[in-house]
């Protein structure tokens, strides 16, 4: 296993704006890092440039420390999982899983041990012998691991491995790879759209949009201290409300709302006066949709609570709602950066 | 942990050997394109430069030497007035044929879209006339037209249609020569563009005609207002390969009628074959072949509006 | 799309009999006559759709034994062999270019390679057979070698482009991974999901040189170089004297074979049709 870096790294396929506009990120020995960010945003192109499937317009990769830029993909010393998992349609699973070997010039007899201990380690020993067309989606997923795992790389690239999967097996789906990881203890870099999938697997997570990185942190900063508007509004669901006052945005979470009859003003909370305008009841919780007047002009905000807390409000009702200070951030109106308090 | 990733590290250096530079795309591509491309612009690119360089010049086969003359050439070939027959013979020719092919193409792709026991072995016979190669079809066609044994001589003999003494000369009169040759150049490419149109109507989905069913249209009207329309960019298709194969047929006449009687049935490739390589003519042989080019050119630019039209679909 | 009735069912065969009838009729023809004595050939009144005297092998055996006709097909199978190869060196790299490795030039690349499909024979053979008596090639079955894949390549790297096109990307980006170069991934990968597009182009390649005529006449004189195409029309007939019977059986001994080869392949084809041009 070792250290992925890049540096700088750029690319634009020509006319209008880059795809990758500068990032400088590092994933470390063993860390699972998380690439998020809105479709189009850059995150498989950075994914495809440390494959060397994709030569980047300006910057370096380095893995263990050494530059692979000029490097082909098979000489990278990376195993790769697409979307698609791209299973060989034409060999049956145990060729697929033994191909990486046969480019490594390895006996018949070991790649057959290597196939085995890898089918074993993800349990598709019994599909050893079936055509790709022949699997479901969560067996195709498992031989695509095995396939990366008997290269014994040193970085797994992941890109939306579980986008192809249906919304109910995606879960177990992401257990599996959570643990497949803790086991293998080898970098990975795992790209995903869902903020629920970064939240749940990331070491780390990397946000980027407009090809530029947003901000890097564990799940828990980039919830809690979004760098900006932009993260604090892509990550969470529902987002992160924001409204505007004394020149600045003020963020909070919905979970972080309570609402109150006469609030008064307090020292360690802000008070918003509002008016709720919805109150939806989705099972294990509950949404509040609210609307906030001041001399900004109208904002809506929801709120969100847990089904067992009792609600004393209704539709159409006035609500003071009461957001403790250090739960609020702080954005820089104009930039959207976060900005001191 | 170190000493394992020090280890791969050489594994790096030694798995990364050769060729380094064909795994650049920006190499590669132009490397794997190449061939093709210079053999294009060698054997066709080229010897289409010089198709209109012997044009402008008297050259002939048997000298090396040239001059050019300009337009003289043209002008001694348009006064020609077997090229005026040909010219106009290429044209009505092809005219005939493919509007006899639009027609029976439509019908024929439209059965044969259907699935039935047999169709591989009617599909067969219905393919001999396009995979056959156009100079034996073109002998089995001399054969059943012979003027003293043609089988449909003998039956319109035996039906009274014409005397039995004076056998209808098919391939000798000027008139049934052309029909005869028309006939030839539509039966051969009568399939592909059957087949072409039979793609284009698996490829419309049922559930267009099957709405318009449901809505009361009939048959006809299903088949003029819904599968017509959808199928006509595809037709378009298969008339312009109908058209480049008769335009530019020289071994059908060659065969059939040697662009007799007289040069009643000449085309512009037969007669450039005949002045360009059996009168040596290489300057008069190429400017007869160069009247192809408008149509030619025409043919290109209806294939780019369509390609570019399926683009934007 | 068509009802099932009994009327439809009937038009339907009714109108493909028709169809079967005229475009396989002259090959019948040819058929019934090849064993055809001469005397009941040959003689104004029999009634020409019956065998007036007992069918006889006579006239195919002549074409095997006293006529090139065997050493025409050698010559074509020889040459369809050759250019076989070399339309493939030629269009199979220059299809995976143009499907993968050029980018929004693709498209203009594969629309100019049909351009060329499209420059005939009857224009290219004069500047051609200069070319050819200048490389000496004249009379040999090399003039034809040469020139042969100006009239397959583009077609096939036309029909390729789309077959490529139609595997997935992420197929050989993984092996690339799994540590093949592209060159290796392609053949490893992309290939063997493109066998059926291959076969598609062997045959048509070599179809396309069957039916070649005006190359072979102009390049080719003597009937030891000949091909099927050009050597039994040119060379089977002397003068006015025309062995019907021999010459109906090359026509059919080649059209028969030729046609059931198409006949196999043909939904490749039209798939291939498809995907390479018809759909842009």
């Amino acid at each position: 296993m070792a250290e992925v870096e890049v540096r700088e790294i750029r690319k634009s396929f020509g006319g209008g704006n880059p795809a990758v506009d500068g990032i400088s990120l590092t994933c470390k020995n063993g860390e699972y890092l998380v690439l998020l960010g809105p479709s189009g945003c850059g995150k498989t192109t950075l994914l495809r440039m440390i494959a060397g499937l994709e030569a980047p317009t300006g910057g370096d990769v380095l893995i263990g420390g050494k530059s692979v830029r000029a490097l082909p993909p098979r000489a990278r010393k990376i195993a790769m999982v697409f979307q698609s998992y791209a299973l060989y349609p034409h060999k049956k699973v145990v060729q697929n899983i033994s191909f990486p070997l046969e480019a490594q010039g390895m006996s018949a007899q070991e790649r057959m041990e290597k196939v085995k201990w890898a089918a074993g380690l993800l349990g598709i020993d019994h599909l050893l012998q079936r055509k790709p067309r022949q699997l479901s989606g969560g067996e195709r997923q498992r031989v695509a691991l095995a396939r990366a795992l008997v290269r014994e790389p040193q970085v797994f690239l992941l890109d939306e491995p579980l986008s192809n999967l249906d919304a109910k097996l995606r879960a177990s789906a992401r257990l599996e790879l959570k643990q497949f990881q803790q086991r293998v203890g080898v970098s990975t870099i795992y790209v995903t759209h869902d903020q629920v999938e970064a939240m749940g697997l990331g070491d780390r997570i990397a946000v980027l949009n407009q090809g530029r990185l947003q901000q890097v942190g564990t799940p828990e900063e980039i919830y809690h201290h979004p760098a900006n508007t932009f993260v604090a509004t892509f990550v969470g669901s529902p987002p992160m409300n924001l409204l505007e006052r004394d020149g600045k945005l003020i963020g909070f979470r919905p979970e972080n709302i309570r609402l109150e009859k006469n609030a008064g003003s307090r020292d360690d909370a802000t008070v918003f006066r509002g008016h709720v305008l919805r109150v939806e009841n989705l099972g294990s919780d509950r949404y509040v949709y609210l609307r906030v007047k001041d001399a900004h002009g109208d904002t809506n905000v929801i709120a969100k609570f847990a089904i067992a807390e009792p609600l004393e409000f209704s539709n159409d009702e006035d609500a003071d709602l009461v957001i403790r200070n250090r739960n609020i951030n702080f954005f820089d109106r104009d930039s959207g950066q976060k900005a001191a308090a | 942990m170190s000493e394992p990733a020090v280890h791969r590290t050489v594994i790096i250096d030694e798995s990364f050997r050769v060729h380094h530079l064909l795994d650049r795309e920006s190499v590669l591509g132009p490397v794997m394109l190449s061939p093709l491309l210079i053999y294009l612009v060698a054997l066709i690119g080229l010897p289409l430069v010089f198709v209109f360089i012997y044009a402008f010049s008297d050259a002939t086969t048997g000298s090396d030497s040239f001059g050019f003359v300009g337009l003289q050439t043209f002008q001694t070939t348009l006064e020609d007035p077997v090229f005026r027959i040909a010219l106009r013979n290429t044209v009505v020719f092809t005219v005939l044929a493919q509007l006899v092919v639009i027609v029976l193409a439509t019908v024929l792709g439209f059965v044969l879209s259907a699935d039935f026991r047999g169709k591989w072995f009617v599909r067969f016979l219905i393919l001999l006339p396009w995979t056959t190669p156009v100079a034996l079809s073109a002998l089995a066609w001399l054969w059943m037209l012979d003027s003293l044994f043609s089988p449909f001589n003998w039956i319109l003999g035996n039906l009274h249609v014409v005397d039995q003494g004076t056998p209808v000369a098919w391939l000798g009169q000027d008139s049934l020569a052309v029909g005869s040759v028309v006939a030839l150049q539509a039966w051969r490419t009568l399939p592909l563009a059957a087949v072409i149109l039979m793609a284009g109507l698996t490829s419309i989905p049922p559930e267009l005609s099957e709405q318009a069913e449901v809505d009361g249209a009939g048959f006809w009207r299903r088949f003029f207002d819904i599968t017509m329309p959808l199928l006509a960019p595809i037709m378009m298709v298969a008339i312009l390969f109908g058209i480049v194969a008769t335009f530019t047929d020289m071994a059908a006449v060659y065969i059939l009628t040697r662009g007799g009687p007289g040069n009643a049935t000449q085309v512009l490739g037969s007669w450039s074959f005949y002045t360009g390589i059996q009168g040596g003519s290489l300057a008069q042989g190429a400017a007869i072949g160069i009247f192809m080019f408008p149509v030619l050119l025409g043919v290109c630019i209806l294939m780019l509006r369509r390609a570019s039209q399926t683009e934007v679909v | 799309m068509v009802a099932r009735r009994p009327g439809v069912v009937v038009s339907r065969w009714v109108v493909l009999l028709v169809f079967a009838l005229v475009c396989a009729f002259p090959f019948g023809w040819a058929t019934f006559t090849m064993f055809k004595a001469d005397a009941d050939l040959y003689t104004v009144g029999h009634v020409p759709f019956f065998y007036n005297s007992p069918p006889t092998f006579d006239h195919v055996r002549v074409l095997f034994t006293d006529t090139a006709f065997l050493t025409f097909v050698r010559n074509s199978l020889e040459i369809g062999v050759i250019v076989v190869a070399i339309t493939l060196a030629l269009s199979v790299p220059a299809a995976y270019a143009i499907a993968r490795l050029t980018g929004q030039w693709g498209g203009r690349l594969a629309m100019m390679v049909f351009i060329f499909y499209l420059v005939p024979p009857t224009l290219l053979f004069l500047p051609l057979s200069r070319i050819v008596a200048d490389l000496g090639l004249q009379d040999t079955i090399w003039a034809l070698v040469l020139v042969y894949p100006t009239l397959t390549a583009p077609f096939s790297t036309w029909l390729l482009v789309g077959f490529f096109r139609s595997i997935p990307r992420d197929i050989e980006e993984q092996a690339m991974i799994d540590g093949y170069s592209r060159a290796s991934a392609v053949v490893r990968t992309v290939l063997p999901l493109a066998v059926p597009g291959l076969f598609t182009v062997v045959i048509f390649t070599f179809a396309f040189t069957m039916n070649d005529f005006i190359y072979a006449v102009a390049f080719i004189s003597s009937s030891d170089n000949m091909t099927v195409s050009a050597g039994v029309p040119v060379e089977l007939i002397r003068g006015d004297v025309f062995f019907w019977q021999s010459l109906m059986a090359a026509a059919v001994l080649v059209a028969i074979p030729v046609a059931l080869a198409y006949n196999f392949f043909l939904d490749r084809f039209v798939k291939g049709l498809a995907l390479g041009g018809v759909k842009g």
